[in-house]
């Protein structure tokens, strides 16, 4: 059984027909990559599997369950995780307050502190500035707080939304490391991005968005080898 | 080069004077100055009216002095005082200028307030002869503006401070007259010596000068010392330092409305009044950042639910005590927050604020309404409120009779005082607990993006709703409150301006902030209650006050860690890339 299966969903912004008909599934275990160009519905995509919009038709199922009766907030409590689009961190709390912010639906505190720790360790550059407000981060400081707040709860699956926006090159490659090693510590991961190339180079699957529906789906090192891929979303001729 | 930077230096210096100038007539042609020199700083020595321009054409100088020592590549006192000089006597010629055309013109066809006793004001009584005292009496003031930086610290700040009490002992000086007169014979006589019908005497002011003077010289020169032996204490000594303190201030607090009388007592519970709806607002629009322009509402309903249930009046319903009526009032505040909050749930931003300010409308629209006359009153609102009764209270005989109380009846407001206050601080003690909660991570996490609190697993309708309905619940405590204080309520005293006036004292004070809320109520409501000469212009100086704010100060008096470090700290360390 997939761990998130999205069959034929359909959603809406008022009348404005976002997604028409999506078909898509994850594996425990795997990372995913949405690519596709402005507009092609990937963030949409993401809002409808976390809860934020509501499918029209079709259905998400997440380890077997049907998401359709939980809430955006309750999907935390099922194991998702989602790192916003432009990181959303809180930017008048301190790193280690934003931290703490992440684990709201933990219980036990000493779970937080270890996660808390477990964080620290996968980006020490946020242990040194731990108690320096958010705000006052760097672009790349700002996303790792924003990834390592979503993997303060705990998830079995994260949701990530271009999290190489705005950054420098050397950043994003920073940042997918970081993403495959989360991965390998048995966090799934979707990831939905514009720069397509790096996407590839990390994910074992993709899926190609255009204007609402999938039109190519592959494994990645076939995707990077598709020549309409390549003309469309590489760069290359 | 030099040449030109010097003319650049005294033609800033006449702008200065110029917009100083311009405030000064403003201020006198919209009557300030007649009204405000009816009250004298120091008796036949000068007016209070007499006062604000000479600070008027003091400020402009000092600001002048400041401007040219950043023009000026080699800044020296004197290019300073000459600064000065120029921006005072600037202003002094402008209102000089506005008396001469005055002797010619009639400026009252269009400037109500251009009458002869502003003339008289401004020459010192002289009439026109005296027109040449008012650019005289600039320029030296300019020059004694444009020096006080030249002054040593050690000299300057008790006089600052010393200047400053005058200041403040002569707008309240009928209040601590009638106070020291009350203390008995000795009192009067103190009084009279220090303090004249209209403001302080001549001894008196001197007293008051080289006292403060002196404290302040004492503790520029000591304070250090005294706060390093403090701190050197050990910790036994500190917290009986502490204990002591809050003594006195429990003191000071349990007696000051036996010593200052019913006019000072009733201001302190209107002031408190403010303060649980300014923390009820806190909690919504501070903690939560949901905007409410009809907060009034919540205040409306727990005053006509305490009047319907305690009333001995024609629309008295239960005739239970007020003790009784005090917590169903916060539940109906709360249900009403509720109701409230439902529909608006959904509504962002501005959309919110208007949303909110048709509930508050629509609230006091009922309550005075005619369609539901039989049961609120309509206009004539409830009355016949009983006052709360530590005791027992004889049953209900019949209406217009009032029920007897068997023990201490609060019936005055120094009696209600006790209660406001208890209650002010009861409420900012739970605020306090609130904001450091769970809930109120949540509340602050709304606040800054909905969209990644719900991310997080905050449940966005069920904290939204705890902040209005708690929020409304602190406000209803405060309407329950001014029922009984007051007596009777009145459709008509829940208007929007008491929204407006929360949302004011709360950006005042510090959005988010508890102390920020206290101090916001006793600038904004406290301070034009006490002065019944301001309270005429109230709003005038409100929006002037706000806009000051907001340019100097736009964290507020006294703000928020988090609104401190975000505005002072983000610009500043904005941009450090990895």
């Amino acid at each position: 059984m997939s761990m998130l299966t999205i069959n034929n969903v359909h959603t809406y912004y008022g009348n404005i027909h976002a997604l028409r008909g999506i078909n898509l599934t994850i594996e425990q275990g795997e990372i995913v990559t949405l690519i596709g160009g402005n507009g092609a519905g990937k963030t949409t995509t993401l809002r409808t599997i976390s809860g934020l919009l509501k499918p029209r038709e079709g259905s998400v199922t997440f380890e077997g369950e049907n998401l359709a009766k939980y809430k955006a907030h309750e999907l935390v409590y099922k194991g998702i995780s989602m790192v916003p689009e432009g990181r959303g961190v809180f930017s008048s709390l301190s790193v280690t307050e934003n931290l703490e912010m992440g684990s709201f639906i933990l219980k036990d505190q000493k779970e937080a502190e270890k996660n808390m720790e477990h964080v620290f360790t996968l980006f020490p550059r946020l242990k040194e500035r731990r108690n320096q407000l958010a705000g006052t981060l760097s672009g790349g400081e700002q996303q790792m707080l924003a990834t390592g707040r979503a993997l303060m709860a705990n998830p079995r699956l994260v949701l990530m939304d271009e999290p190489s926006m705005g950054l420098a090159p050397v950043l994003v490659e920073l940042i997918f490391d970081i993403i495959q090693q989360i991965n390998k510590e048995g966090v799934t991961v979707l990831l939905v991005e514009q720069n397509a190339l790096m996407a590839l180079s990390i994910a074992h699957r993709g899926y190609v968005l255009q204007t609402g529906e999938i039109i190519i789906s592959d494994s990645a090192d076939k995707l990077k080898n598709d020549p309409a891929v390549q003309k469309a979303y590489l760069g290359m001729e | 080069m030099n040449e030109i930077t010097k003319e650049n230096f005294l033609w800033s210096a006449l702008k200065i004077g110029l917009l100083g100038g311009a405030i000064a007539l403003f201020i006198c042609l919209i009557g300030m100055t007649e009204i405000f020199s009816k009250r004298a700083v120091i008796e036949k020595v000068i007016t209070l009216g007499q006062f604000v321009l000479l600070a008027i054409s003091v400020s402009c100088g000092l600001i002048a002095a400041r401007r040219t020592s950043q023009l000026l590549r080699s800044p020296s006192a004197f290019s300073g005082l000459t600064a000065g000089l120029v921006a005072g006597l600037t202003v002094g010629l402008v209102l000089a200028l506005f008396i001469l055309a005055g002797d010619k013109i009639n400026f009252r066809a269009v400037f109500l307030n251009a009458s002869p006793a502003l003339y008289k004001v401004l020459t010192f009584e002289k009439g026109i002869g005296g027109a040449w005292i008012l650019p005289a009496a600039g320029a030296i003031s300019g020059l004694l503006g444009a020096a006080f930086p030249l002054i040593p610290t050690s000299v300057r700040r008790p006089l600052f401070h010393a200047v400053l009490f005058l200041f403040f002992m002569a707008l309240f000086s009928g209040l601590f007259r009638v106070v020291i007169i009350n203390q008995g014979e000795k009192g009067e006589k103190i009084a009279k010596y220090l303090f004249g019908q209209t403001g302080m005497t001549v001894p008196g002011a001197s007293i008051f000068f080289v006292l403060v003077g002196a404290i302040s010289a004492f503790w520029s020169a000591f304070g250090k010392q005294i706060k390093t032996s403090a701190s050197n204490l050990p910790k036994g000594g500190k917290i009986g330092l502490r204990v002591v303190a809050i003594v006195i201030i429990g003191i000071i607090a349990l007696g000051l409305p036996r010593v200052s009388g019913p006019f000072i007592a009733q201001v302190i519970v209107i002031v408190a009044l403010y303060i649980l709806m300014g923390l009820g607002l806190n909690v919504t629009l501070g903690f939560a950042g949901l905007l409410d322009l009809g907060f009034v509402a919540f205040y409306a309903i727990g005053a006509y639910t305490v009047g319907l249930l305690t009333s001995y009046g024609p629309f008295g319903m239960q005739h239970i005590s007020f003790w009784a009526a005090v917590p169903i009032a916060v539940l109906v505040a709360m249900c009403a927050g509720f109701v409230l909050g439902l529909p608006v749930l959904g509504v962002r931003g501005d959309y919110l604020a208007i949303a909110t300010l048709g509930f508050g409308e629509i609230v006091r629209l009922l309550a005075g309404s005619d369609f539901l006359i039989n049961y609120f009153g309509g206009p004539q609102g409830v009355i016949g409120i009983q006052k709360p009764c530590i005791g027992v209270l004889e049953a209900f005989t019949k209406i217009d009779v009032p029920r007897m109380c068997r023990g201490i009846e609060l019936k005055d407001p120094q009696d209600i005082y006790y209660l406001a206050i208890f209650s002010a601080i009861l409420i900012a003690f739970v605020s306090w607990r609130l904001r450091e909660s769970r809930l109120g991570r949540a509340w602050m996490a709304i606040r800054e993006d909905e969209d990644v609190a719900e991310a997080l697993g905050i449940n966005l309708i069920q904290t939204k709703l705890l902040a209005y309905m708690l929020g409304a619940a602190m406000a209803g405590l405060g309407g329950a409150i001014f029922a009984t204080l007051i007596g009777s309520i009145f459709a008509s005293s829940m208007q929007l301006i008491v929204s407006i006036n929360v949302v004011a004292l709360i950006i005042v004070g510090g959005m988010g902030s508890i102390p920020g809320v206290i101090v916001g109520a006793i600038a904004l409501i406290g301070l034009p209650e006490l002065l019944r000469e301001v309270s005429e212009f109230r709003y005038l100086l409100y929006g002037a006050v706000l806009i000051i704010m907001m340019l100097v100060k736009p964290e507020g008096l006294w703000p928020s860690q988090a609104a401190k470090r975000e505005l002072h700290h983000l610009d500043a360390e904005a941009g450090t890339e990895l």
